[in-house]
């Protein structure tokens, strides 16, 4: 380990909280696989007809949290990334 | 009417049954009368650390099932006149018992006590259900670590659903030494991701493995762990305590800087 990386290491204890928001925020959720798989098929066609997307190299996943909730004060985020590969009328 | 605490954690060996024998043991000392269920069935622990394993002859599986009466299996605490302890049976499992059988029990004992208190068993199963039935307040136990933090948030979603209105968190085995690393997670970190009221924060402390070898809960003794017990049960009582600076006491340096930054500090650590 280089000088540089002992001072750019993150701790664990902030290793630990960072896995942890990510890793709660999937169990609140619940949400299976192939669930998220439904969503997502229903996404791309539901903008296939509006534009020539790329379904391959489409992502979805229930990250970041944002907004308020009862307990933590937080809300899960469906977040997507879907390249568009054509913008057609 | 007495209040009814369920102590949990979800995961195994954060100290449910210590903390359920300490919180006990101290509102006893305030001169509350309390009784200790043990909840956890065909696993029972609450008995040795509470130095009372030779006095069980009936058990609460034995009440439930008529054939003793609830009196025959309360055990008499060596110490506090005030306090109870209802063991587990060991030889029995956790599907003998319902919840609604649990629930009657508890209602047989409010009119004797201020304060009943569940000993949970880890996980989330049948034994879990039987424990928080009758239960109108919880004290979920964990340690700043990811897997017994990962397993409160999953136990707080149950105890939520389960309709328990108040719920609190005791953080258990704090190493302030690790945190000053920036090895551990504070109480801060964790009251972040749990978003729970806090109740206490109880210091890892060797005292604590003494005081069970010896079957002595260290409530109110001189150790950092039993002031923080202490400060716990006269928190249930309503007290308004400060949480304890646990950065004093850790190396000869933090003495001596203690020494200039004294009432700078007060809590949190």
């Amino acid at each position: 380990m280089s000088i540089l990386n002992i001072f750019r290491r993150k701790t664990s204890r902030q290793i630990a909280k960072d896995r942890l928001k990510i890793l709660l925020i999937s169990d609140r959720v619940n949400c299976s696989p192939e669930m998220m798989e439904l969503i997502k098929n229903d996404i791309a066609e539901v903008i296939s007809k509006y534009m020539k997307i790329d379904t391959s190299n489409m992502e979805i996943q229930i990250s970041k949290t944002a907004g308020e909730n009862s307990r933590s004060g937080k809300v899960p985020v469906l977040y997507a990334n879907i390249p568009i590969l054509d913008l057609r009328n | 009417m007495s209040e009814v605490i369920v102590v949990t954690s979800g995961k195994g060996g954060v100290g449910k049954t210590t903390t359920s024998a300490n919180v006990g043991t101290g509102l006893a000392e305030m001169g509350k009368s309390v009784v200790l269920i043990d909840a956890d069935i065909g696993l029972r622990n609450l008995d040795v650390v509470m130095g009372l394993e030779n006095r069980i002859v009936y058990n609460l599986v034995d009440v439930i099932e008529g054939n003793c009466r609830l009196k025959q299996a309360l055990i008499k605490d060596k110490r506090h006149a005030g306090l109870y302890l209802m063991p587990a049976a060991q030889t029995r499992d956790k599907n003998c018992i319902t919840p609604e059988q649990m629930i009657k029990l508890i209602d047989s004992l409010k009119e004797q006590f201020d304060y009943i208190i569940l000993d949970c068993p880890a996980g989330i199963e049948q034994g879990f259900q039987n424990a928080v039935a009758g239960a109108n307040h919880a004290i979920v136990v964990t340690t700043p670590e990811v897997s017994a933090i990962r397993d409160a948030d999953r136990i707080i979603g149950l105890l939520e659903a389960n309709e328990i209105k108040k719920i609190d968190l005791v953080i258990n085995r704090l190493r302030h030494d690790l945190i000053r690393r920036g090895e551990m997670m504070t109480v801060d970190d964790v009251l972040d991701i749990l978003g729970l009221p806090l109740l206490g924060v109880v210091p890892d402390d060797e005292n604590v493995v003494i005081a069970t070898n010896q079957g002595e809960p260290l409530v109110g003794k001189g150790s950092m762990a039993g002031q923080a017990f202490y400060n716990i049960c006269k928190r249930l009582a309503g007290k308004e305590v400060p949480f304890m600076d646990f950065s004093k006491n850790v190396t000869i340096w933090t003495r001596v800087s203690g020494l200039f930054r004294k009432n700078l500090q007060e809590e949190r650590a």
